[in-house]
């Protein structure tokens, strides 16, 4: 059953998961959606489609079940379900968003989590903060990104809600979050950017660690993140960013022959800042399929 | 034979004087008058010594010892002494050391004898293994003795006297272990130690043997929560009721168990096996709790069932209690293992709603967790109780603190952090967060001082330069735990044999304690030789017992002879042995060894300085080790001491400032610790991690060097120069860049740096690899390799202007196996305060460093004394090759400069 063996520290159990929780996104996206370029400009109808895309892949490619949130356009940025959950085993962290407007994305997210059986937690420290964009599951143990938009304090509340697992902390500094430059490529594979922040954050993820991981380094620092799923009908998923954005880094994951490889293009949510691990959240429901 | 031996014993009584007279000026003058007998005896007597006559000679030795001593000195050495050293207590020392030299002298054929036969001591012991009872009783009763003496003479101990206990405590070891040889019927082998112990032993024979054997109740609470009452020896070590205790527990892979001292509740104390339980425990009775003290990372290693359930017992008791966090699944998943091993497949008839509330799973353990744990057992039917524990193990070996042994510190800015250590490292945590590891492999040297815990890691790649982290521990005593704790896990989980003892060091400062018991490696070896029938025990829910999971006495005292049934000893044949030899070397030397670092002890000339108001200490330390696999081993140690914390301060100054040779140094202190090994009263003790690695974790180890590369040159920066001068001396000069507290200069590193290459690195680990014990260090290149017999280790203090030199003279190596270190006079320090405890000492000595000087000047020939020191083992093999090359020279002269590092406390 859960538990450590099936889909903790084995790390067998990464990527595996049954379900995926995710969010159209609002109109208000476009303008007020919170970005660290201020003058990038999003097509929305461009950014919709490749959304679609992005759900479509794991709906009927992978198979997933797959909750789709309704917008809310005075949440821009609550497609990016990421941050506002981790959910590990049978256990959801409601995050509080270091960006203070986001704050009200974890509602809906609440309530889907719950409708899925999970138990949930709470962040209710008001002097907390934390984004899931900041938290990297390795299977073995969690890092958790000090940024702008996640604390310590965040991050002590997540490791007191999975207390089986190592909480190790890196600082962030040039990023939005740790996962803006890395995340998991596999069981054991940490995919990481080639940027001078993105190495460093390994070399302290790699200290901090008992474990040895296996790194994947791609030239690009977005095309670092990346999502490994774990599906029992197709082996080794690998959803990462496409040729057209990224080819060298393409090329770099192209060299996994173990996995099956689905390229999705996300140039306009790109431009606030989102990556792939934004927009969706797995959970992993055995008991009940 | 005799002679080395003999040395060897002398040595250690010689520390052991040291600080007895230290400690108790007093009972040095009710001692002379005793003396003479002592010198009169000649080494032939003692030999015939029987064992029964040896028995009282380890009480005696403090003693009997000073007494020998004194006489010596005023014979032999004590003119050589300058005035001041005479003044100091520790000046009776010399005495005993020319003795031995002389001893040695006249057997150096003998030598080579002596150490076959201590290498058999192992066996021999394992010959004896039938009369081990006996043996045992014998040692036993040694001990009350020697109690019984020492009271007389300690009474008005102070520290100094608790560390003179400890160095009594190794030659009982080996005196046991002499006894055990006798039984084997091996006199043969020994026979110079009991010569000179004889000495003693006449003596309190006849005074002593009237006395009885006191014994003092003793319980132990076991992990299934009875507890076990035991009459012990006044005397006995912690051995005698760990072992009883896993042999009541049928009990053979018992190096991951040990016995913690219910003194504090909040922090775990282990016995030492090693010591006297009377030295470790005041109050009465005497209560212990058998634990687990090394989690095997991998359950699935070990050999019985009954270990893993043992294990698991453990870990059911830290969960329970909260010390291993759980999620809830978690808990519900290990408890739900917990009863299908406790009670079989789930039974809808007999397992009504209350039967798992007997059971206590978590800290706060709910209704909903508890219907959890039913559910999930339900799922577990047909696993056997051994099956539902290894599941159980499988699971909990998994948690992030499975294994973690916390210390509450605080970091260099005062914020409360937690120091883990675990099989792996060295773990930080704020709160639950984890924010710094520093593996084993980084860890060049673990150091306490007063409450203060330092670590020095190697440079990362950004850095040039190592760094010394300090905690600030609550309080000496929880500083001194944690370095305990660490030295020991690193041992255990990374060395292939225990790390030699640090007995032989002379002078040296701070504690020595080692650890003594098998390593992982060498005790999965044993218990891969185990072979008898799985051993029958008893769950204790089979027993429905109350339990109390959280740790918590239960209070049922039982005799339960049902876990005796099995109770064959079947352990391979290393097993018992090396364990008896191991603890026999106080320490850790495998028998014969361990004897000659004892011995080396002795031989070392104490000089202490104190001066006021300044409560630095440094310590020069020659060292003498005998080589064996272990050889190189012994690094660096350096202690320092800086009465106030104001390290940094300190070490700034001594950066900038290169030492002067002998000339700048106001005063020199030295100090001998020779006994110190256990006193709590130790405010120094340091360790340095990187010496024999199993092979497993060697390549990790490669790799993470690699990244250090390019560093090592700062590594190796504490040899700066070694002069080779041909002719009938040769002095070695080396600078020693690094002062904070400790100036090691990482093995690894040096010899790159030597060579001035850094590709050695990778050439020196390879060697580590392949010649673990041994590492080979070129110097210059134009040194050949040789073994190095002599490590000593050169420690410079952390006070800045303190400048050590020493004179090492290194007598022919090549007959001796052991230690070529003849003598070492002690170079004067800058650093006040030799002792670096006892108040006592200040202001003793303080302006006669000059003095000290002139002791420098004396030859290895006309002195017989003979000093350890500790010198980096970058000097150790300059020494070395130096004396290979040129057999027939000695190294009279060895100047250490040093300079001071930052002691970055910072961090």
């Amino acid at each position: 059953m859960a538990g450590l063996s099936s889909s903790g520290s084995s790390a067998g159990g990464l990527g595996r998961c049954s379900h995926a929780v995710v969010r159209a996104l609002p109109e208000s996206l476009c303008r007020q959606a919170l970005r660290r370029e201020k003058d990038s400009e999003v097509d929305f109808a461009r950014a919709e489609r490749e959304h679609q895309l992005y759900v479509g892949v794991l709906k009927s490619k992978l198979g997933l079940q797959v909750l789709e949130l309704p917008p809310d356009e005075s949440l821009p940025d609550c497609v990016f379900v990421e941050d506002v959950t981790v959910v590990c085993e049978e256990t959801a962290l409601i995050t509080r968003p270091g960006a203070p407007s986001r704050r009200k994305e974890v509602e809906a997210m609440k309530r889907a989590l719950e409708s899925l059986n999970l138990n949930i937690v709470e962040m209710t420290d008001e002097n907390a903060t934390l984004d899931g964009g900041d938290v990297l599951f390795t299977g073995r143990e969690f890092f958790v990104g000090l940024s702008k938009r996640t604390n310590q304090r965040g991050a002590e509340i997540l490791a007191d809600t999975f207390k089986d697992y190592a909480v190790s902390t890196v600082p962030v500094y040039d990023s939005l979050h740790l996962k803006s430059f890395c995340s998991m490529a596999g069981p054991n594979l940490i995919a990481i950017g080639s940027s001078e922040a993105a190495q460093k954050a390994l070399k302290t993820m790699q200290q901090m660690s008992d474990h040895r991981y296996d790194k994947l380094t791609v030239p690009d620092d977005a095309a670092a993140n990346c999502i490994y799923l774990n599906i029992p009908s197709k082996g080794h998923v690998l959803l990462h960013r496409a040729p057209e954005e990224y080819p060298e880094s393409a090329k770099v994951f192209e060299k996994l022959k173990d996995h099956m490889l689905i390229p999705i293009a996300s140039t306009e949510l790109a431009k606030v800042d989102g990556a792939l691990t934004c927009c969706s959240v797995f959970i992993n429901k055995t008991s009940e399929l | 034979m005799t002679t080395e031996i003999g040395s060897e014993t002398e040595v250690k009584k010689e520390s052991e004087q040291l600080e007895a007279n230290t400690a108790q000026e007093g009972t040095e003058e009710a001692t002379e008058s005793q003396i003479q007998p002592d010198l009169d005896n000649p080494v032939s007597e003692k030999v015939q010594s029987s064992p029964s006559s040896q028995a009282p000679v380890s009480q005696s030795s403090p003693t009997s010892h000073k007494k020998e001593k004194e006489p010596s000195e005023g014979k032999g050495i004590s003119r050589f002494i300058p005035p001041w050293l005479k003044k100091q207590k520790s000046y009776t020392v010399a005495g005993p050391k020319d003795e031995a030299k002389k001893r040695e002298q006249t057997s150096t054929g003998e030598e080579c004898a002596t150490e076959v036969g201590e290498h058999p001591l192992p066996e021999a012991a394992a010959e004896s293994k039938g009369n081990l009872e006996e043996a045992t009783q014998n040692q036993q009763e040694v001990k009350a003795d020697d109690q019984e003496e020492k009271h007389s003479v300690s009474s008005a101990e102070t520290q100094p006297a608790k560390e003179d206990s400890k160095d009594i405590e190794v030659e009982k070891v080996s005196e046991e272990k002499e006894e055990k040889e006798e039984k084997g019927e091996e006199g043969e082998k020994r026979e110079t130690k009991e010569v000179q112990t004889t000495d003693l032993k006449m003596e309190k024979v006849s005074q002593k043997t009237p006395k009885k054997i006191k014994t003092l109740p003793c319980k132990v609470m076991l992990l299934d929560g009875t507890e076990y009452s035991y009459d012990l020896e006044k005397r006995a070590k912690g051995q005698v009721l760990f072992d009883k205790v896993c042999e009541q527990l049928n009990l053979l892979e018992k190096d991951y168990f040990g016995l913690v001292l219910q003194e504090n509740s909040e922090q775990k104390s282990w016995l030492d096996p090693a010591k006297e339980i009377k030295r470790q425990i005041r109050n009465l009775p005497w209560l212990f709790t058998f634990n687990v003290k090394f989690y095997p990372p991998d359950p699935s290693q070990l050999t019985e069932d009954i270990t893993r359930y043992f294990l698991c017992l453990q870990l059911r008791q830290d969960i329970a209690s909260g010390h291993l966090p759980c999620s809830f699944v978690t808990h519900s998943l290990l408890g739900s293992y917990t009863l299908q091993a406790e009670l079989g497949d789930y039974d809808p008839e007999e397992h009504n709603n209350d039967y798992i509330s007997e059971f206590q799973f978590a800290p706060n353990q709910t209704k909903e967790m508890e219907e959890k744990v039913v559910e999930l057992h339900k799922t577990h039917r047909g696993l056997t109780p051994a099956q539902a524990d290894s599941q159980f193990l499988e699971n909990a070996k998994r948690l992030s603190m499975y294994g973690v042994d916390l210390h509450h510190a605080k970091d260099s800015e005062g914020v409360d952090i937690m120091l883990g250590v675990c099989a792996n490292g060295l773990l930080i945590y704020k709160d639950r967060l984890r924010i710094n590891r520093f593996a084993w492999p980084k860890i060049l040297k673990i150091s306490y001082k007063r409450s203060n815990f330092y670590i020095k890691v190697r440079p990362t790649e950004q850095e040039q330069f190592e760094s010394t982290i300090g905690f600030k521990l609550p309080n000496h005593r929880a500083a001194k735990r944690l370095w305990k704790v660490c030295v020991e896990h690193h041992t255990f989980y990374r060395l292939v044999s225990p790390e030699q003892p640090l007995k032989a060091t002379f002078l040296t400062l701070g504690s020595k304690f080692r650890y003594s018991g098998r390593t992982q490696a060498q005790t999965r070896q044993a218990s891969s030789l185990i072979d008898r029938p799985a051993p029958y025990f008893e769950r204790t829910s089979s027993k429905r017992i109350s339990r109390s999971l959280d740790g918590a006495p239960v209070g049922i005292t039982k005799s339960d002879q049902s876990l005796l049934k099995d109770f064959a000893v079947t352990v391979g044949p290393a097993g018992d042995k090396i364990y008896d030899s191991e603890i026999g070397g106080h320490g850790k030397l495998k028998d014969g060894d361990g004897r000659d670092e004892d011995g080396s002890l002795t031989k070392t000339p104490q000089l202490e300085l104190t001066q006021d108001g300044k409560s630095s200490h440094e310590t020069l330390n020659v060292v003498e080790e005998k080589k064996q696999a272990e050889v190189g081993i012994e690094e660096t140690i350096v202690t320092e001491e800086i009465n106030r914390g104001k390290i940094q301060a300190d070490a700034d100054a001594g950066q900038t400032r290169k030492m002067g040779r002998l000339s700048k140094k106001d005063s020199s202190s030295l100090s001998s610790d020779s006994s110190s090994s256990e006193s709590e009263d130790e405010d120094v003790g340091e360790y340095q991690p990187h010496h024999r690695v199993t092979e497993d974790t060697i390549k990790e180890e490669q790799e993470e060097n690699e990244d250090v590369k390019g560093k090592e040159e700062n590594a190796a920066k504490g040899v700066q120069c070694v002069e080779t001068v041909q002719g009938s001396q040769v002095e070695v000069t080396v600078e020693h860049s690094q002062v904070s507290a400790e100036v090691l200069v990482p093995e690894k590193a040096v010899p790159t740096k030597i060579s001035g290459e850094k590709n050695l690195m990778k050439e020196a680990q390879q060697n580590l690899r392949e010649e673990k014990d041994e590492e080979q260090l070129k110097i210059n290149g134009d040194v050949s390799h040789v073994d190095i017999d002599v490590a000593p280790q050169i420690i410079c203090c952390s006070e800045p202007p303190v400048v050590k030199t020493e004179m090492v003279t290194i007598s022919d190596a090549t007959k001796r196996t052991e230690i070529s270190t003849k003598e070492v006079p002690i170079v004067q320090t800058e650093t006040k305060t030799i002792t670096y405890e006892s108040p006592q000492f200040d202001g003793s000595a303080g302006g006669d460093a000059g003095v000290l000087l002139s002791a420098q000047t004396i030859t290895s020939e006309s002195v017989s004394t003979t000093t350890t020191t500790h010198i980096t083992k970058a000097l150790a093999q300059a020494i070395k090759e130096a004396k290979e090359q040129h057999p027939d020279m000695s190294v009279t002269r060895v100047v250490v400069h040093k300079e001071t590092e930052l002691a970055e406390e910072d961090e």
